[in-house]
């Protein structure tokens, strides 16, 4: 029985309230105000004891810091999540405001609008990545896991980073996309900048932009129509321009969001999957003893570790959320890590547990935005680790174990490991 | 409270009690029924929480939407004409005593 699931339903008091919250209105709780920068580089090292904070100062926090909003419990988060009419992405789903700045790049066609005009968008890519399309992939995803890894073993010692939560998605994902072969190379920094830009404006943002040119460049020619092999899931973006679902000129924007979203963080979600299996050797071996726990392992690891960490979201409306009243037009921060780790929801939340009810958890979002690319990430990462369990006996890290630094993405620079074969 | 009986791959029954509004497969996680997934937590883009809806129940279920057709053909099991995805079966008190008999699996 799971006891504690607190999504708003006929039977739990609702999370948001509209209408009769006037300013001042008594009945309204004040908001905390926090000294929390989540997007600092001493925050980004151990963000979990200021997640915790920033869940037990209240169901709304306010950081004085970049002058948001923020929700960092499960409930809260989930509402935000599932009311995209109150809390809009197209002002954007970084801390800039759309209505209020230009944004850094073309507005994206998905992630960055609201319905209806999302809901066109949308189905597009559901149907480009559906259930039917990852069971024609399986085979050679699965092939290309077991070949990666049977090399690894050859290798015995190495970066689980590069040879192995970089390697893998890059040799399934730009051929599946139907990308060129030169060029490949823009792909990390490119979707590492997109992440970035989320952010507030600090030297990480700023950096990252910096430097954008010659991967936007790249980006921008490789989402045309004549650079996108038959049969990629590129190509089937462009082919419902045929069939009157979207314009010549959608297409291109609508590649570029796989692009953006498709690799790092599936990057990021294997190599969330290995730190874990090399840190809790006992679920390596549960693991290694029922290889069907493949799947829900890796999804653990999402939750656990949550590869994407935050986004925002604009309010359209005055509204209140448990209770705490937020104008209309405020930049609303959601810290997903935060509530995949909420006590109110999870039990053991701190626990790496491969046999747990993991749905529900909002590592890939939740609602209409929710991860479009679920799939393709639990294809990789369920094939991936099926091929750790069958062929390593053991995981163990050998070396300094350093973090790669992004406004939006938790994840590794170097996990240097040594395999033992099985 | 309308009641719903799961009905395993086993042939395992289990009954619990809904609340009105919410889909089967909410239901069915709120009250830990292994055999449903439910993946991606009821928006419509997994197929993991695929039933087969008792023949004498069909009528009352709704009928299947466009998209969850389409969804219908990525479950790993069988599809069988009385294939849904329980999240879309929405529980009200016309479906007290529903019957949804859960595929051998789910990926």
């Amino acid at each position: 029985m799971v006891a504690t699931v607190t999504t708003a339903s006929s039977h739990t008091p609702p999370v948001l309230s509209f209408g009769g919250a006037l300013p001042n209105d008594a009945s309204s709780q004040p908001v905390v105000h926090l000294d929390v920068d989540p997007f600092a580089m001493d925050f980004f090292a151990d963000p979990h004891p200021t997640h915790e904070v920033l869940r037990e100062a209240g169901p709304v926090v306010y950081l004085d810091k970049w002058n948001v909003y923020a929700v960092a419990r499960y409930a809260e988060v989930h509402a935000v999540l599932n009311d995209p009419a109150t809390f809009c992405s197209s002002r954007g789903v970084g801390l800039s405001d759309f209505a209020r700045e230009k944004p850094w790049r073309p507005q994206s066609l998905i992630l960055e609008a609201d319905p209806p005009a999302h809901t066109r968008t949308r189905a597009v890519l559901n149907k480009v990545l559906s259930p039917a399309v990852m069971k024609q992939l399986r085979d050679g995803f699965a092939a290309a896991a077991d070949a990666k890894v049977d090399e690894l073993l050859e290798r015995r010692s190495f970066d689980a980073v590069a040879y192995l939560a970089e390697a893998y998605p890059l040799s399934v994902f730009p051929d599946a996309m139907g990308l060129q072969k030169e060029g490949r190379e823009n792909l990390l920094p490119y979707a590492g900048l997109v992440f970035n830009a989320f952010g507030p404006p600090n030297q990480l943002r700023q950096d990252a932009i910096e430097r954008s040119a010659p991967h936007q460049a790249y980006v921008a020619a490789q989402c045309q129509r004549d650079n996108l092999a038959p049969g990629g899931f590129g190509a089937c973006i462009h082919a419902r321009v045929d069939t009157g679902d979207i314009t010549a000129d959608e297409a291109p924007l609508l590649v570029r969001s796989l692009l953006s979203a498709g690799l790092d963080t599936t990057v990021n979600g294997i190599g969330a999957a290995v730190y874990c299996l090399a840190r809790y050797p006992q679920e390596f071996a549960r693991l290694r003893s029922d290889l069907s726990l493949a799947r829900n392992a890796f999804e653990e690891a999402v939750r656990y570790e949550s590869p994407v960490q935050t986004f925002f979201r604009t309010t359209t409306r005055d509204v209140e959320i448990s209770g705490c009243r937020v104008g209309e037009g405020e930049k609303v921060l959601m810290f997903l890590a935060a509530a995949n780790r909420d006590p109110r929801r999870w039990a053991d939340p701190e626990r790496y547990d491969i046999t747990r009810k993991t749905s529900g958890h909002v590592g890939f979002g939740s609602g209409i935005h929710m991860c479009v690319g679920q799939l393709v990430a639990r294809l990789e990462g369920e094939v991936m680790l099926s091929a750790l369990a069958r062929k390593v006996a053991s995981i163990e890290i050998t070396g300094e174990v350093k973090r790669r630094y992004n406004n939006t993405l938790r994840g590794l620079e170097s996990l240097p490991v040594t395999f033992t074969p099985a | 409270m309308p009641s719903i009986t799961f009905i395993h791959h086993d042939d395992r029954a289990e009954t619990v009690s809904a609340n009105d509004g919410d889909s089967a497969m909410y239901t069915a996680l709120l009250h830990g029924i292994d055999g449903i997934t439910g993946e991606c937590g009821g928006g419509a883009v997994c197929a993991t929480c695929h039933v087969y809806v008792d023949d004498s129940w069909l009528g009352k279920v709704g009928a299947v939407g466009a998209d969850e057709d389409e969804l219908l053909e990525g479950v790993a099991s069988e599809r069988l004409p009385n294939s849904r995805l329980s999240c879309q079966i929405k529980i009200t008190e016309a479906l007290d005593g529903l019957v949804l008999r859960l595929p051998e699996r789910q990926v």
